[in-house]
């Protein structure tokens, strides 16, 4: 199959390995532990799906924000964002 | 009860994983890779790591075009909301031939399609062959929405009222009439005023609707291309040139597909960002009713 169309490039294949290994991560974990749903500081019901969707989500804003005001490279929002994701799976 | 389980039903889900990745994630992932890319045709890409994305934020062009964008859904949301909840108010409540008449009447515009109520709008418009624009011109009033962007802008949030605001009436003619006639009594033995029963029966009945209305309606508004593509081009100037129309400038026009990946990507997660807070209120809500 000639994926040459697609422009594929090795940090976006990173980039991409890692979020589909996240999700094989995730759905083993709730194999291996199912979950209780649970209401946090957002004061609403959250599952680790919907945890791992708002660290996502966060992480994409934060490195936005990051690039606008401070600019490449990104590895201080990395940092940001892996702490911040902490705090989602922690206290959301 | 034991429920069994039985894991062979995910099978059933395959086709539509299989229909969404295709029509979805893959030229997702794409648009993601040519974000970091630049080409000049030919499927030859060279890696420019995040300039585009740095180039697109500071970009003043799409400051621009973000305002305007969030000044037009607003403007829409602030008239269709209010003005779709006051026509379903005042549309027959009792099931009769008038109703259905009404309900018709309301639905028409929203079976037009979009570029056909574009070209509706331009023919509408113009002071030469118009009905809108030759009566305004002829009342001694200066319209003229080719030329002067207050006139795009008014024509454009006109047109999309009149077409989108029958949806937001529809849902909430349904939320209305899911309320039982006893709460109306209660109100009337209680005496209670017009608004008093709006504010504490209509409109905490048709809340769940009202998000979906808001939802729809900030999606389509935030995304919408092809009635001022074709009402006004953009034009006059830049006036009118909302997201979507100069997305596709950029990326069909200049074929600038590295910029324009990037600057695509920001509006995806705009839009995935308040789809979800919408999504998750709407969720939030359902529980708390039951």
């Amino acid at each position: 199959m000639d994926l040459s169309w697609m422009g594929w490039t090795q940090p976006t294949a990173i980039f991409f390995a890692t979020i589909g290994s996240l999700l094989v991560i995730m759905t083993v974990w709730n194999i291996l532990s199912p979950q209780t749903p649970r209401v946090g500081i957002l004061r609403f019901e959250t599952t680790r799906g919907d945890r791992l969707f708002i660290s996502l989500l966060g992480s994409a804003f934060i490195c936005l924000i990051w690039l606008g005001l401070v600019g490449s490279p990104l590895w201080g929002a990395l940092v940001v964002c892996v702490v911040f994701a902490a705090c989602v799976f922690r206290w959301v | 009860m034991k429920k069994t389980v039985n894991h062979k039903a995910w099978f059933m889900v395959l086709p539509v994983l299989l229909l969404v990745a295709f029509s979805a994630v893959i030229p997702l992932m794409t648009v993601v890779n040519y974000s970091v890319q630049d080409t000049f045709g030919n499927n030859e890409f060279f890696w420019v790591g995040l300039e585009w994305f740095e180039e697109v934020l500071h970009s003043q062009r799409l400051h621009e075009a973000l305002g305007r964008q969030a000044l037009f859904t607003a403007i829409i949301l602030l008239i269709g909301i209010p003005l779709g909840i006051f026509i379903a108010l005042n549309m027959p409540k009792h099931k009769g031939l008038w109703s259905s008449v009404c309900l018709v009447l309301v639905a028409l515009p929203l079976l037009i399609p979009w570029n056909v109520v574009g070209t509706i709008w331009q023919v509408f418009g113009r002071i030469d062959i118009g009905l809108l624009g030759y009566t305004l011109a002829s009342l001694g009033i200066d319209y003229n929405y080719t030329q002067n962007s207050l006139d795009a802008w008014i024509t454009i949030i006109v047109m999309d009222v009149w077409h989108w605001t029958s949806l937001v009436v529809l849902l909430c003619y349904a939320g209305l009439q899911s309320i039982p006639d006893a709460y109306y009594q209660a109100a009337k033995i209680d005496q209670a005023s017009r608004w008093s029963v709006f504010r504490y029966i209509e409109l905490p009945k048709m809340k769940g609707v009202l998000i979906i209305a808001i939802l729809l309606r900030f999606m389509d508004s935030f995304m919408i291309y092809t009635e001022p593509f074709v009402v006004t081009g953009g034009g006059p100037g830049n006036a009118t040139t909302f997201l979507s129309i100069d997305l596709v400038k950029m990326a069909i026009g200049q074929f600038d597909l590295g910029p324009a990946a990037a600057f695509s990507l920001i509006y995806f997660l705009c839009i995935l960002l308040v789809s979800w807070a919408f999504y998750t209120i709407m969720i939030h809500s359902d529980k708390e009713a039951n």
